[in-house]
């Protein structure tokens, strides 16, 4: 046994320590272990743990030269205002090197209302920008060459009807549906337990999820036609581990709906992504990401007999953690987005949006914009950490962290799999209180000192209250409403009347793909509010149970 | 005091991130309060309603959107409307600095922003709760 002797090595190593401790004491609250050495990662085998990029299970990335290729996509969420004012940031971003989009939409747009409803008030155009019909979104992609760019939209219960804009837009440029590029994140089930835009019920909204998968397949077919996301379960507060468990339990979930549906799994599976937070302890984010990817793979080969490689490769977009931007110093953020960068670049992300500085307070501004670009471009083109695969495969440490969270990450799913899958577990309310406990013990430890953010419970110090804040005025919603009133008096109401009509029908037959009927009302210009409405009233609105 | 303070943790407007509401409900409640929370995406109105059903001496308003300055105040004055002249109403979240002081002028007590430790609001109604 080799490794006798490096054992008695390191146990002399560690009685060493170990009497000096009282003299040389070591900080508390340490998780990691003092030292990783080959002891903590026995057994490993690389062809079967790690193999080669590009290859299963992909712990060490998706493609087999990653950025020595070209880097990830650099793709800036941004939306506020109106389509005007949104698509003027969407110029200046790509101008400015950003490669891909990605549309924030205001909360009614995400909910499924017109700007008009008395539900909207106060909110239109202030997280994102406010659409309320094709017209809307003519505006927000002027100028923008939708056969070169990549879209991203956060868009979740009315997913289809952005889709189906977003193809409109396009034909009216000339572009055809199979050449678009982009993808919808599409993912009802963390809506439920985490971020809170739900409309329907969960059986409708599946049925609307399978539906956008097998319209894809056929008609979008570069579409990634969901972004299962782990990235709002971490802002809620979760672990890296549950992060990744609960939402790969998810992606379980629509990919057993679609194989009921009728799907064959390599129909569908390549084009599922998945969108990922980068927190802030560097080393476990990147442990986490490899984790994530060799379970997906697991998953989906071994669970769900995925042949292509496609479908068994977990393609990733990763967004810096929001919640922990602090209020206080605010440029201390820069710095902290900077590590978070270089987290998901080492763990081998697909695409990145940076947050800029001053989001705990408010939207940004065009320069703070810049700056959390420039801070992607840094890392890409200046720290080497893009100039080959995989760069911390093989550290003790972090391939015995890869194994942890992959190992917990698979016992939260044995845990859920029990319960009866992610949607039973959901409804049980069992992956809201897991989440819940986590946020709490996260803040309390804050609280008590046992973790330390610079400038908030440590090193603060007296400040200015910030300035250039970006703003976004109540008259938002006065314009929106004249836009809807002008739109409605233009379009030929008959037409509207007679898809929403045909829409609502369908909506209550499940063997039919709502898609087709939908892009024939956006066709029409129905509103959003409209189109979402005749589906209200057939599939109902969903309504959570509270627990604390 | 023999009855404890009742507070209601509550979410207006459509944003549904309750990480910060779930977590202060909790640290109250921890810290000897009857909490109700009352879940995302509440109009001002059903807000109002349920203080008045939950018979609350404290309304505590948690909003990320950016819509605080047209609901926070609709909140306040159906408070009023419906009687509660004496509950302490008080809001979180993300709100810039130059907001509050008309937010107080429209009668939200107090507002805590990001990192404020649960502890500085529990003392706060403490001190304050009528």
């Amino acid at each position: 046994m080799a490794n006798e002797t490096l054992k008695a090595g390191f146990e002399a190593y560690t009685a060493g320590v170990v009497a000096k401790l009282d003299k040389n004491p070591e900080r508390g609250n340490l998780e990691p272990s003092r030292l990783y050495t080959p002891l903590d990662v026995e057994g490993f085998d690389y062809e079967k743990d790690l193999g080669f990029p590009g290859e299963y299970p992909f712990t060490r990335g998706v493609q087999p030269t990653m950025y020595r290729g070209r880097f990830w996509t650099m793709r800036m969420y941004a939306g506020f205002s109106t389509a005007e004012e949104s698509n003027k940031r969407y110029r200046y971003l790509l101008a400015n090197g950003g490669s891909g989009l990605s549309c924030a939409f205001d909360l009614p747009t995400q909910i499924g209302y017109d700007s008009t409803d008395a539900m909207a008030e106060g909110e239109v155009g202030k997280v994102g920008v406010a659409i309320d019909s094709l017209a809307d979104m003519e505006i927000l992609f002027d100028q923008i060459d939708l056969s070169k760019v990549s879209t991203s939209m956060t868009i979740n219960a009315p997913a289809s009807v952005l889709l189906c804009m977003y193809i409109a837009v396009a034909e009216k440029q000339g572009v055809s549906a199979d050449k678009l590029r982009g993808t919808i994140q599409n993912d009802i089930l963390k809506e439920y337990a985490a971020r809170g835009t739900y409309i329907f019920p969960p059986k409708p909204s599946m049925r609307l999820i399978t539906n956008i998968f097998e319209y894809c397949a056929k008609n979008v077919p570069l579409w990634n036609t969901i972004s299962i996301s782990g990235y709002h379960i971490r802002e809620a507060g979760s672990t890296a581990s549950q992060e990744i468990a609960f939402t790969i339990a998810d992606g379980i979930a629509y990919v057993e709906a679609a194989i009921k549906a009728g799907m064959d799994v390599d129909a569908f599976a390549g084009r599922l992504s998945f969108f990922w937070n980068a927190h802030n302890n560097v080393l476990e984010e990147v442990a986490k990401f490899r984790a994530s990817r060799r379970v997906w793979a697991k998953v989906m080969k071994e669970r769900f007999g995925a042949k292509k490689a496609k479908s068994q490769m977990l393609r990733v977009h990763t967004q810096t953690a929001g919640s922990m931007l602090t209020a206080q110093q605010p440029n201390n953020n820069i710095v902290r987005v900077a590590l978070q960068t270089a987290a998901a670049v080492m763990g081998g992300t697909q695409s990145l949006h940076t947050n800029s500085k001053d989001e705990a307070l408010a939207l940004p501004t065009t320069e703070s914009v810049t700056i959390a670009l420039r801070t992607q471009q840094i890392v890409a083109y200046e720290s080497g950490l893009a100039d080959t695969v995989d760069p911390l495969g093989g550290s003790y440490y972090v391939e015995a962290l890869t194994n942890k969270i992959e190992a917990e990450a698979w016992d939260y799913i044995k845990k859920i799999d029990e319960i009866g899958g992610a949607p039973e577990a959901i409804a049980k309310g069992y992956i809201q209180k897991e989440i819940q406990d986590s946020a709490y013990k996260w803040q309390m430890d804050i609280e008590k000192g046992n973790k330390i953010i610079v400038g908030v419970n440590k090193f603060q110090q007296e400040e200015e209250a910030p300035k250039n804040l970006l703003r976004v005025d109540g008259s938002v919603g006065e314009l929106q409403a004249k836009k809807i009133a002008a739109l409605k008096a233009k379009r030929d109401n008959a037409k509207v009347e007679a898809a929403l009509a045909t829409l609502k029908a369908a909506c209550a037959d499940d063997s039919v793909n709502l898609m087709p009927l939908i892009l024939d009302a956006v066709h029409a210009y129905a509103t959003e509010g409209e189109i979402c409405g005749v589906m209200r009233e057939v599939f109902g609105e969903y309504k959570s149970h509270v627990a604390l | 005091m023999d009855k404890r303070i009742r507070v209601l943790v509550a979410k207006p407007g459509l944003d549904g991130h309750d990480r910060g509401a779930k977590v202060v409900a909790r640290a109250l409640r921890d810290a000897g309060f009857e909490v109700i929370y009352t879940g995302i995406r509440l109009t001002p109105e059903q807000i109002a309603e349920s203080a008045l059903q939950e018979d609350v001496n404290v309304v505590a308003l948690s909003l990320l959107s950016g819509a605080h300055n047209t609901l926070f105040p609709k909140i306040v004055e159906l408070l009023k409307a419906k009687g509660m002249t004496d509950v302490l109403t008080i809001g979180g979240g993300v709100i810039p600095d130059s907001d509050i002081p008309g937010l107080k002028a429209a009668g939200i007590a107090e507002v805590f922003t990001p990192g404020t430790p649960t502890s500085a609001i529990v003392e706060y109604i403490n001190a304050n709760v009528k």
